[in-house]
């Protein structure tokens, strides 16, 4: 139930790890409280950007403006009850996150605190000044050595694995600035702060544990950035086929409330092949949270037969949980992100929605009083969301082995009224590369997912021909690029039916109509909460496509040969071809069986 | 610890400024009392070095600053509860507003709440059969849901809403209690509400917040809150099932926007606050069911959108947050088609979990997507016949059009008395997609197709 504001939590949680450096000395004195932006001063002596512990709760926050000794801070927790003179302490380390074994199927708050772990020591509700470990400190894990006593190792080289869950191996590497040379290492069971391996470095001798923390608004290094040319296949027909999204890319999902943008995420961190997922529930509802997290632990991943929700972690900072979080959980959730990806694995990162964290930005810049640049939002944020989008891609990673790994980031974005003029939208989409833009009038007709293929757009597609003719079919480009036609020159002829009436149609007009009539109902329309529909194989989405297009040419080709339109039209074989979906991938044949009999009847 | 000041150095709209004071914290409560004892309320908005800002819940009307004094009284604003709370009246600041004894409270509770932590919650997926055909068929309500009402002004939505309180509170033999919050609505519309819920015994069970067009604007700000407090404490500790109905959020947000007005913040789409997203967010987030509790918050908000405008801050941030609409068309209204139900913009997020085997029937989820594919189908196809004449169409597009109408006369206009069953609601849906050729129909399975569409066509 809701606790009274002045109440404590009964027991302020300790942290079993290394001490949060509590013995720090740099103490100032609140002397305005206003939100969750409050200016302390005597704070003369700290950095920009660290984390400070406020009152005698300890609600965390962080310093973003220092002016003299005077500094403007961020609270991440509600700021009811606190007043002028209480007090605040630097802990001196920026916000950070923790990375280490453990974190598979957790979800997080905006800072990286467990949540489940909150809520067995706070009950039902979250309350303040929680100090709680991002990861599991007792739990014993098996380390098992990739590298041996003497070996030299650089940055970022992996030296030991741990079997995190039976789909992810957990990658040791070294951390910054530790490369050198192995002085211990072995295998057994350790927590994540007990030592695993000695480096002699230029510096001295060096313990490595398991656990590693990373500013969260500082990208993680890696050698260089390379261009993406690999599919993140999806298991979406409109997606994988009109509008791919490569691995390392960037997409973004703009659309009114109600035309499914939560269920395109949803259905991507369900069914797309990366290896690791890490959603962002940014401002959104509590329920969408919840529902991810009692569907995925019973869905089976296809790849590899186990649930989801161990590929999966989860940051959740809902519409009800302070806004200063906000901002920062998009930046907690792409570290985690790129510690995989340094991994050598294929991430994908969802963020729903960056509208709320540049609304949270907003929020703290109109506190601060800034200058406000368009509709109040601060003028630094465009630059702020291309950062954020910059840390995605292709990227060769550090260590001396070549590899590589990506992260795959899509963000839904929720302009005010479905008006993509607005700022969040217009910035947004000067950097991303994939645009599915959601309209209400598909949503509304339910035709789901509802990305408008008249305005959406992938700039990955032709980039990506290679592994599509290699993988697929050589000629399936070509059929993207004549069904996307179709229906564009659909939407011409609509128009005119919608002035003149159809019987001003040309035979040849009229079948290109009841052809997208099929791209749209049969191939583009999927639904989400059918257990076959859900997901299309590339191999089925090629063979629904080409049918339809098959039998597009072959009518067009009749009807030039004096056939009338009405007899290219074979109702019982429409009625199959709708039912295309909804076949299991071993039924494939039927697809081509039908196929067949189109060809036969339009010969 | 509780200080008073005479040091009260402005009164300026909304906003009071109080000097030399000390160890004052943010959000706490102020009692503002004057010469003659009359005390009014407000909050903490800003504490700046000595002074701080305080937010008034009243008119300042009569406030005289030399003799007022201020009193801080160190916690945010309450609400006492205690299961006497059922079957009272209480003003827009929870003060007991009939003639009923006074609220011995068993425990205070801050009205505004704490975050609910996402790993508590537990999905809402308990249909609630409402009795209306386009709600119960195709945008389920489930227990924990928040479902706004999207309105127009001179629509009948305090028909639809009492009529789904009235529909929904029968049958299960489980604890039942409707929360009811007016802000700033006329004396008219309250009466009907109170009518309604007396008349269907209702009110016996029902926890009624009134803030009235003629009391403080200021008020409606807290009044929401002080409802849900007392939703929360009969849904989670004394496991009822609580309907909460609000009305009308935008005359919330217009409270809101005075506020922010008045502190000179920099405004957000049509002067309301940058905030308002949050501050919805923090009232409709609180539905909801809870994990290892019995009792559940449904809340049903009705809004009256400016100039029908559904891209206005207030709905369309609403749209954001609460899980889908129900939209009410002026057009069906004007037709006397009631309740004025639009479907196509009217959406559940929640139904998909609350609906089929072993929920409602196996086939609803099909029925559902065809009945709203054919709709926009045919409202299409009338809007070409209307340009172009009956006579453009194509056969199955006459189909399409004849659907739409019928849909609209029978699905549709059940009338505010009449309560289907969820059975005769997918029924009444299969009668009218037998107007369409099975052809047609590509968002049903073929098995259930074979079940409903022919067998029934052989019996007749």
């Amino acid at each position: 139930m809701a606790e009274k504001k002045t109440t404590k939590p009964a027991t302020k949680v300790s942290s079993t790890g290394k001490a949060e450096t509590e013995s720090s000395k740099i103490a100032g004195r609140i002397i305005k409280v206003s939100g969750p932006l409050i200016v302390a001063d005597g704070m003369a002596d700290v950095k920009m950007f660290d984390v400070v512990r406020v009152s005698s709760e300890g609600l965390i926050g962080e310093i973003l403006e220092l002016r003299g000794d005077r500094a403007s801070i961020q609270v991440y927790e509600e700021t009811g009850g606190i007043g002028v003179g209480d007090v605040v302490v630097s802990t001196e380390m920026p916000l950070s996150v923790e990375l280490a074994p453990g974190m598979m199927g957790g979800i997080y708050d905006g800072i990286g605190r467990p949540l489940d772990i909150i809520r067995e020591q706070t009950g039902d509700r979250i309350s303040r000044g929680v100090n709680v470990p991002g990861v599991n400190r007792e739990k014993k894990w098996e380390f098992k050595a990739t590298k041996k006593v003497g070996d030299m190792v650089i940055v970022g080289d992996v030296i030991g694995v741990v079997q995190e869950n039976e789909v992810v191996e957990h990658r040791i590497m070294v951390p910054q600035g530790c490369g050198g040379k192995i002085t211990k290492i072995s295998n057994g069971n350790f927590t994540i702060i007990d030592n695993v391996a000695e480096i002699q470095t230029d510096k001295g001798k060096v313990n490595i544990q398991m656990l590693q923390k990373w500013p969260v608004r500082i990208p993680r290094p890696i050698r260089e950035k390379l261009p993406p040319s690999t599919p993140l296949l999806t298991g979406q027909r409109v997606i994988d086929t009109f509008f791919p999204i490569a691995r390392g890319g960037v997409a973004a999902i703009p659309g009114p409330f109600g035309s499914g943008k939560t269920v395109v995420q949803h259905q991507i961190a369900k069914w797309s092949d990366a290896e690791i997922v890490v959603y962002i529930g940014c401002g959104e509802r509590g329920n969408e949270m919840t529902d991810v997290l009692s569907e995925f632990p019973h869905l089976q991943d296809i790849r590899t037969g186990f649930p989801l929700m161990k590929r999966t972690i989860l940051i959740a900072n809902t519409s009800d949980m302070p806004v200063a979080a906000r901002e920062a959980s998009i930046y907690t959730g792409i570290t985690i992100a790129e510690y995989f990806r340094d991994m050598g694995y294929n991430v994908a990162v969802m963020a729903d929605s960056t509208s709320r964290w540049a609304e949270a930005l907003r929020e703290m810049s109109g506190r601060l009083e800034q200058l406000p640049g368009e509709e109040g939002y601060p003028a630094y944020l465009a630059s702020r969301l291309a950062d954020f989008y910059e840390r995605a891609g292709m990227a060769s990673i550090l260590g001396s082995e070549e590899r590589t790994g990506s992260v795959t980031a899509i963000g839904a974005v929720s302009p005010p009224g479905g008006d993509m003029s607005e700022p969040v939208s217009q910035a947004t989409l000067r950097i991303v590369k994939v645009f599915w833009g959601l309209s209400s009038s598909l949503a509304y007709k339910r035709h789901f997912p509802a990305i408008d293929w008249l305005i959406s757009y992938s700039l990955y597609a032709d980039n990506m021909g290679e592994w599509y003719s290699k993988n697929i079919d050589k000629n399936f480009l070509n059929m993207r690029q004549m069904s996307i036609k179709i229906m564009q020159e659909n939407a011409n002829l609509e128009e005119i039916v919608r002035l003149v009436g159809v019987d001003s149609l040309s035979d040849s007009d009229r079948l290109l109509m009841e052809t997208a009539k099929h791209i749209r109902e049969d191939f583009l329309y999927q639904n989400a909460f059918s257990d076959i529909d859900s997901y299309t194989s590339p191999n089925k989405q090629f063979k629904i496509l080409k049918t339809i297009l098959d039998y597009h040419t072959l009518g067009t080709r009749a009807i030039a040969n004096g056939k009338d339109f009405v007899r290219t039209q074979f109702p019982e074989i429409k009625e199959q071809i709708a039912r295309f979906r909804d076949l299991e991938d071993k039924d494939l044949d039927k697809i081509d069986d039908i196929a067949k009999e189109i060809a036969r009847k339009l010969s | 610890m509780q200080k008073s000041y005479k040091t009260i150095e402005s009164v300026v709209g909304p906003l009071m400024l109080v000097r030399d004071v000390e160890g004052v914290t943010y959000n706490e409560t102020v009692e503002i009392e004057q010469k003659n004892g009359e005390t009014r309320h407000g909050k903490v908005l800003e504490v700046r070095d000595d002074t701080a800002l305080v937010q008034l819940f009243a008119s300042a009307q009569g406030l005289k600053i030399s003799e007022s004094k201020a009193k801080f009284l160190g916690r945010g604003l309450e609400f006492g509860v205690s299961p006497d709370i059922v079957g009272r009246f209480f003003d827009g600041m929870g003060r007991p507003r009939d003639n009923g004894p006074s609220i011995i409270p068993e425990k205070r509770m801050d009205i505004n709440g704490t975050p609910l932590n996402p790993t508590a919650r537990h999905y809402p997926s308990a249909f609630i059969q409402t009795g209306i055909s386009t709600i119960d068929g195709l945008n389920t309500l489930v227990r924990g849901q928040k479902l706004p009402i999207f309105s127009m002004s001179g629509l009948p939505h305090a028909r639809l809403a009492t009529q789904i309180a009235r529909q929904a509170s029968v049958g299960d033999g489980e604890k039942f209690a409707v929360v009811f919050a007016a802000m700033g609505i006329t004396n008219d519309e309250a009466d009907f509400f109170i009518k309604e819920f007396e008349r269907t015994g209702a009110l016996a069970h029902s926890v009624v917040f009134i803030n009235l067009a003629s009391d403080p604007t200021l008020e409606r700000i807290a009044t929401p809150r002080m409802a849900l407090t007392a939703a929360e404490y009969l849904a989670f500790e004394l496991d009822m099932h609580v309907l909460v109905i609000m009305t009308d959020i935008t005359l919330y947000a217009e409270a809101l926007r005075e506020v922010s007005a008045a502190r000179k913040e920099v405004p957000g789409r049509r002067g309301y606050p940058g905030y308002l997203y949050t501050d919805l967010a923090t009232l409709y987030e609180r539905a909801g069911c809870i994990k290892g509790k019995k009792g559940t918050i449904t809340q049903i908000p009705i809004l009256t959108m400016p100039e029908d405008d559904k891209t206005h801050p207030i709905p369309d941030l609403t749209g954001y947050i609460t899980e889908g609409q129900i939209a009410l068309s002026r057009d069906l209204d004007k037709k006397a088609l009631t309740p004025p139900v639009d479907i196509l913009p009217s959406l559940s997020r929640l139904k998909d979990k609350g609906i089929g085997k072993g929920k409602t029937r196996h086939d609803h989820s099909d029925v559902l997507n065809q009945l709203f594919a054919a709709y926009a189908t045919g409202k299409d196809a009338k809007e070409l016949a209307q340009i172009l004449g009956e006579s453009a169409l194509s056969p199955v597009d006459k189909l399409y059009a004849h659907f739409a109408d019928e849909f609209e006369k029978k699905f549709i206009n059940q009338g505010f008395y009449t309560n289907r069953t969820i059975i005769e609601t997918l029924d009444l849906g299969w009668e009218l997609l037998r107007i369409l050729p099975r052809t047609e129909l590509k968002r049903i399975r073929q098995s259930n197709l074979d079940e409903f569409y022919t067998v029934k066509e052989e019996v007749k």
